[in-house]
This record gives C-alpha cells, sequence and structure tokens, in this order.
C-alpha cells in the first residue's frame, strides 16, 4: 500500500473548485496579452477590454479539462525516459531561478557566475534522487536578456537530465527551443519526447502578464509542457485563510489552463504552484512554514481531483546557511511531498526563501530526497509469511546478519543515506575526521565534481548548441560568451 | 594467480570455492604461510578496506569471515606441522554491573566468523572472572564491553586483575562500547580500542599478525 496524505476531504476540494469557478465567473482574471485574450473570447470567455479582464461563464473552463492530459514524460538529451508524470509518482528537481549563490569557500551568499553555474550542472549530472535538473539560478556575468536561455545552454551542455526551466522575455522562448531542437533533431522529436517543463507564474491576485501568457500560449503550440505556478500569499495577496487562499490559486491555475488548452488542447502541463504563508513580522514569504506546506499539498490533491499531474515549490528552506532550521524545513517539505503524491518537487538546493541555490545543500537534499522517497514505498510483505521458519533460523543461528532472507532483502527493503548524512558511531566518525555536516557536504560536491564524465550528448548537437547560444548572445552586445571552465 | 583467487572468492564470501582453493595451493607445495597471508588475509583486508568505504555492508564481511574460516580450517593443520600460530583465543564479555550485549555478540559473532576461537562470558561479569577465564583458555585477547559511563571503569579494573595473574602483556586487551574512547583505552592500559565490530576483527587480525 502506498502511503497517502491528505489534507482535504473531497467535499472541501469540490467545494473549492466550485468557489474558484463561481469566481472566475463573476470577477475573473486579468490576462495582458491580445492574443490570449482573443483566444480565449473565441471560446466563450467573456472579454472587458476597458477593465483589462476576462471572465469566464460556466462551461468554459469545462471544456478546457476535458483535453487536458492526465499524464506526461520527460526524457533526457540521450531520448531515455526519466519522469514520469502520473498516478503518485515523484520526482525531485531543484528549486529554480534563484539570484544568489552560497559561496562553497567562504559560505557568503553572493551573486551567481557561469562557473558556478557549470559545476551545479556537472553536479547534477551525479545526483541520483533528484530525478531532472532545473535553470537554478541566474549567472550575473552574461547580459540579462539572455540569462534565461543562457541557462538552458549550459544545462543541456554539461548534463544530460531534462531541464524545469522558464523565460524572462517573450522572445527567449524561441531560442530555447531552438536549442532543444538541436538537441532533439526534429519538431516531431521533440513533441515525441518532451526535454523541458517551462513555469508560467500568474502574478497574484489574478493576473496573467504579458510574457506568462505568451509562455503558455508558445508551449502548447510547440507541445512543450508547462507548469502552472501560482503564488498568491495568505493573508497579503490572498486571504489570510487556507481555504480561501487554495480558491484564488485554483482560479488563477484554471484560467492559465483554459489559455493552454484553446491554443493546442493535449498540451501537456503540470498543475503547480508556490504559495506562501507571507510572514507579516518580517515581510518575507516562508517555504518552510506548516501552512504553506499545507497549502502545497492541498494544491496537489485539487490538481489530482482534476486530472492533471502536479507540481509544486516545497522540500526547501528560509534559513540562510547549512543549519539545523535547513534540514529540519527541508525533510519536513520532502516528506510531506512525497507523501501526498506531488508529481514533480521543486525544492533541493534552496536556502533563503527561493533566492538562494547551494551546492553544498543540494547533495545534502539528495539524500533527503532518497529518505522521502523510500516512504513512498511503504511496507509491504516480502517473503515474510509464514514467518515462523525465520525465527526458527534466528534461534538456531544466533543471528540473521548473512541469512538468505537478509541477503535478499537487505538493499531492497533498507535505505542507507550518506555520507552527507551521517550514521556512524562515535568513535567511527571521530576516526574518519569528525566533520560536521557542511564539511562533508563540501567533500562530497567535489567527489562529485572531481568523478564527473561528460554528457554523451553527441559533439555536433553540442556545436549546435554554442551556434544558437552565441548567435543570441552576439544579439545583445555580447562578443563572446564566458569562458567556460574544462 | 591462485593467491587472488583465493582472495577474490573471500571477498564474494564463498565459504565452498575458498577451501578447495586453499586445498588446490597446498597441493601445489605452497607454503601454508603464505597461502594465509597473500590469498585469505589479502581478501580480508580488501574486505575491510570496503567496508570502510562503505562500498560493503556489515553481511558481507560476515560472510567474507566465514569463508575465511572454512579456508583457516583447511591451513590449520598445516600451520600447526610447520609450528605456526593459528587464529587465537578470545574470552569475550560486557563487564559486571553492565547488561547490554548487542555490541559484544556482534563483535563475538564477527571473531568467529574470523576464525577466532570465541569464549563468551556473557554480560554482567566480574573483572576476576575475566582473568580467570583467560588463564584457562589460554586466550590471547580478552575482548571488554560495555555501553555505561558508570560500568566502563571496570575495564580497568580487568587489566589489573590480569596483571595480577601475571597476564599483562601475554593476553592483549580489547575494548569497545558507547562511551569508549582510544583515549580511554590507552589510559587504562587497554592494547585495543575498536569503534565497531568490523574494526574490532581488523585491528585484533593486525594485533595477532604483531
Amino acid at each position: 500500500m502506498r502511503p497517502k496524505l491528505r489534507f482535504l476531504s473531497d467535499d472541501l476540494a469540490a467545494r473549492i473548485v466550485s468557489e474558484a469557478r463561481d469566481l472566475l465567473a463573476k470577477v475573473g482574471v486579468a490576462v495582458l496579452n491580445d492574443e490570449a485574450r482573443s483566444l480565449l473570447s473565441d471560446h466563450g470567455a467573456k472579454v472587458d477590454l476597458a477593465a483589462g479582464r476576462v471572465t469566464f461563464p460556466p462551461g468554459v473552463i469545462d471544456q478546457a479539462l476535458k483535453s487536458v492530459p492526465r499524464s506526461f514524460k520527460l526524457y533526457d538529451v540521450l531520448g531515455v525516459e526519466t519522469n514520469d508524470f502520473s498516478e503518485d509518482k515523484v520526482h525531485f528537481t531543484p528549486g529554480s531561478s534563484t539570484i544568489n549563490f552560497l559561496d562553497s569557500g567562504t559560505w557568503a551568499i553572493r551573486k551567481p557566475s557561469s562557473e558556478d553555474y557549470v559545476r551545479y550542472a556537472k553536479l547534477m549530472s551525479r545526483l541520483g534522487w533528484i530525478a531532472s535538473q532545473s535553470t537554478a539560478f541566474i549567472p550575473t556575468d552574461v547580459h540579462e536578456r539572455v540569462s534565461d536561455s543562457y541557462r538552458l545552454y549550459l544545462s543541456l551542455l554539461y548534463c544530460e537530465k531534462p531541464v524545469v526551466t522558464g523565460t524572462f522575455t517573450a522572445r527567449a522562448f524561441q531560442v530555447m527551443r531552438d536549442l532543444q531542437l538541436a538537441v532533439r533533431g526534429s519538431d516531431a522529436a521533440l513533441r515525441a519526447k518532451p526535454l523541458t517543463v517551462f513555469s508560467a507564474c500568474p502574478t497574484s491576485p489574478l493576473k496573467w502578464s504579458g510574457v506568462t501568457s505568451q509562455t503558455l500560449l508558445d508551449c502548447a503550440r510547440a507541445g512543450v509542457p508547462v507548469e502552472y505556478i501560482a503564488m498568491p500569499l495568505t493573508g497579503f495577496m490572498a486571504p489570510v485563510t487556507l481555504v480561501g487562499t487554495l480558491v484564488q490559486h485554483t482560479a488563477e491555475t484554471l484560467s492559465g489552463v483554459a489559455i493552454s488548452q484553446f491554443a493546442s488542447p493535449g498540451a501537456p502541463a503540470l498543475y503547480g504552484g508556490s504559495p506562501a504563508a507571507f510572514d507579516v513580522r518580517y515581510e518575507t514569504t516562508p517555504m518552510g512554514a506548516a501552512e504553506t506546506q499545507m497549502t502545497d499539498c492541498a494544491i496537489t490533491e485539487i490538481g489530482h481531483s482534476l486530472g492533471f499531474p502536479t507540481q509544486a515549490y516545497i522540500g526547501m528552506s528560509d534559513s540562510k546557511e547549512l543549519d539545523a532550521q535547513a534540514g529540519l524545513e527541508t525533510a519536513m517539505g520532502a516528506t510531506l511531498a512525497v507523501l501526498s503524491g506531488i508529481n514533480n518537487v521543486s525544492g533541493p538546493g534552496i536556502l533563503d526563501f527561493e533566492n538562494c541555490q547551494s551546492l553544498e545543500k543540494l547533495v545534502l537534499d539528495n539524500e533527503v530526497c532518497g529518505l522521502a522517497l523510500r516512504l513512498a514505498r511503504g511496507i509491504e510483505p516480502k517473503d515474510d509469511f509464514p514467518s515462523t521458519p525465520l525465527f526458527e533460523e534466528l534461534n538456531r543461528e544466533g543471528h540473521l546478519l548473512i541469512a538468505k532472507h537478509t541477503r535478499k532483502h537487505l538493499k531492497g527493503e533498507l535505505h542507507y543515506p550518506g555520507p552527507v548524512i551521517d550514521r556512524a558511531n562515535h568513535g567511527r566518525w571521530k576516526e574518519e575526521g569528525g566533520l560536521p555536516l557542511l564539511a562533508r557536504a563540501k567533500r562530497e560536491v567535489d567527489a562529485h565534481l572531481k568523478a564527473y564524465a561528460p554528457s554523451r550528448l553527441p559533439a555536433a548537437a553540442k556545436a549546435d548548441l554554442t551556434r544558437i547560444m552565441e548567435s543570441e548572445a552576439r544579439r545583445h552586445g555580447m562578443d563572446r560568451l564566458p569562458r567556460r571552465p574544462g | 594467480m591462485i593467491y587472488d583467487d583465493i582472495a577474490r572468492r573471500l571477498q564474494e564470501g564463498d565459504e565452498d570455492q575458498v577451501p578447495r582453493l586453499v586445498s588446490q595451493a597446498l597441493a601445489h607445495g605452497l607454503a601454508p604461510e603464505e597461502v594465509l597471508e597473500k590469498g585469505l588475509i589479502a581478501g580480508m583486508n580488501a574486505v575491510g578496506v570496503k567496508f570502510r568505504e562503505r562500498e560493503v555492508f556489515l553481511p558481507d564481511v560476515l560472510l567474507a569471515a566465514k569463508a575465511m574460516h572454512a579456508g583457516i580450517s583447511v591451513l590449520k593443520p598445516k600451520l600447526a606441522q610447520e609450528g605456526l600460530p593459528a587464529r587465537g583465543k578470545v574470552v569475550i564479555g560486557t563487564v559486571q554491573g553492565d547488561l547490554h550485549d548487542i555490541g559484544k555478540n556482534l563483535v563475538a559473532i564477527m571473531l568467529k566468523g574470523a576464525g577466532f576461537e570465541v569464549v563468551d562470558l556473557g554480560k554482567d561479569v566480574p573483572p576476576e572472572r575475566f582473568a580467570e577465564a583467560a588463564e584457562k583458555e589460554g586466550a590471547a585477547f580478552v575482548g571488554l564491553s560495555a555501553l555505561l559511563t558508570t560500568t566502563m571503569p571496570v575495564m580497568a579494573k580487568v587489566v589489573e586483575a590480569l596483571r595480577s595473574r601475571g597476564l599483562g602483556g601475554k593476553v592483549k586487551v580489547m575494548v569497545g562500547g558507547a562511551p569508549v574512547t582510544q583515549d580511554y583505552a590507552r589510559e587504562i592500559g587497554a592494547d585495543l580500542y575498536a569503534f565497531d565490530a568490523a574494526s574490532a576483527v581488523e585491528r585484533a587480525q593486525a594485533l595477532a599478525r604483531g
């Protein structure tokens, strides 16, 4: 039995969706994109140009929901399946698009560089419990107009895993699609084996900007999956209650679903979000808050009830360093995410409210993800019945350390984290250097980077990636791309 | 090379093939001490390294130790003929006042697996009982376990009891348990400290070899 956690009753989930439909019919959302407004209008939505709002009469959302795919998959740069977004299957991906980076030498939070990004992509190729990469942070040594496509370029060059990404400008999508075509070879191949998921974030309350609406349109038409990331802030840009926040989140997300599905029925998408229980003491958006994490889980319950695969920003920390707070907030979120069956969990590596990525935290979180994923496998009998013979063996031998039953099931039944999570006894720990967690994490990062094997993407595809990126950089006045470490 | 085969099969915990290969080596006229050193002990050392590096786990070490035991059984008569020592005898127990014996039991299992003869005195064992048994059994080692800081000082009394019987230096004292440290072992005059069962076996083997 797969263990399952629920925060919403069926009735409450249905009522939240019903209230959101009512909100969409009466108040509607702002859509700041002519093409998206026109498309919605063509499918029965009412556009009030003067107020800049679109309302959705009953039936319009139903029509959009009819064509939503219940699942889809991602494939790495070699075309091998890595992520199956269906049922309660859970995959982790690093939290994305931070503006800061935790320096591995000084432990200061600073602006990231291309060199940091290459180290990140190399590290991601080695972390087994994190299924995909994300464009995790924004290097500051390239022109800001190419910083979105440049991250994707480096990710595709150095790591084989698929990429959760996004655009900062409307133009960027075309470049980022070209980069994907360089990897896959053709539009049909890219549609058949998606390589990326694009995040599309409505602006709370109840608004789709021009750029994010365009992302929905572009992705749907190109067959590129999106994840809807509404970010209601409880008690600030959303009602203070979690139910009220969920009503708003549902309305924001369903309006995005309508844009995608009307642009291209059957467009693959994750029903996601990054809500936060706004902290009125510090004016911050805590991702480690219990209410934030419950809301994330409830979003998945609603998404699954509507037939979507899901996503959430959860399993991350608000701490500024790799400390006990970072561990507890991350592990609590990862645990809840797995037990809730969130299909794509965006979280590993993140510190400081989605503002800072850390390689050392990624290696720790990789182990946290492994532990959390073990929970999903639950408790199942494995050659346990009848039980008596095993206990007779125990009595006879005095132990079961080398029993056939032990040898058969040891590694499947018991998950062994490490070496960042330490389980040595004190004597062994001390003899092996007595390293604290941060030092163990740094040692692990160094070991992974030393063992890095280059991506097996063919050289011709790598050359194409570089040609496309150099061309785009030149458009923005960059003579050359930053020098990349070997 | 047959030594490599023995070492490899031992690492795989193959208790059928290891004694067969040892017999084969002896039949080819190879020296028993070389078969022991270059085959069995080399294999066990490799397992120890892999265990430290977390490449293999305790059951793998124990299976290798069992295979080693099977190999030594074949070697033992030859080693005795040539006047060479086999594995020593270990008197082991949890010290007086302490009823925790999981760690002690694990060490005993591992030592047996590695070919040591183990005399297990159980738990809550008075110092004099250790000394008496060590003398009677002709033990090479006395293994002492304690889980409590309150019972740990009994270890010093065992060392003293061995000395008063004239066994100091002759019988090696190995200590371990959660509160025990290398410094404490040194302080009470113990010969060997081990932080877990696998390291206890490894260090006892090293000490036995001199």
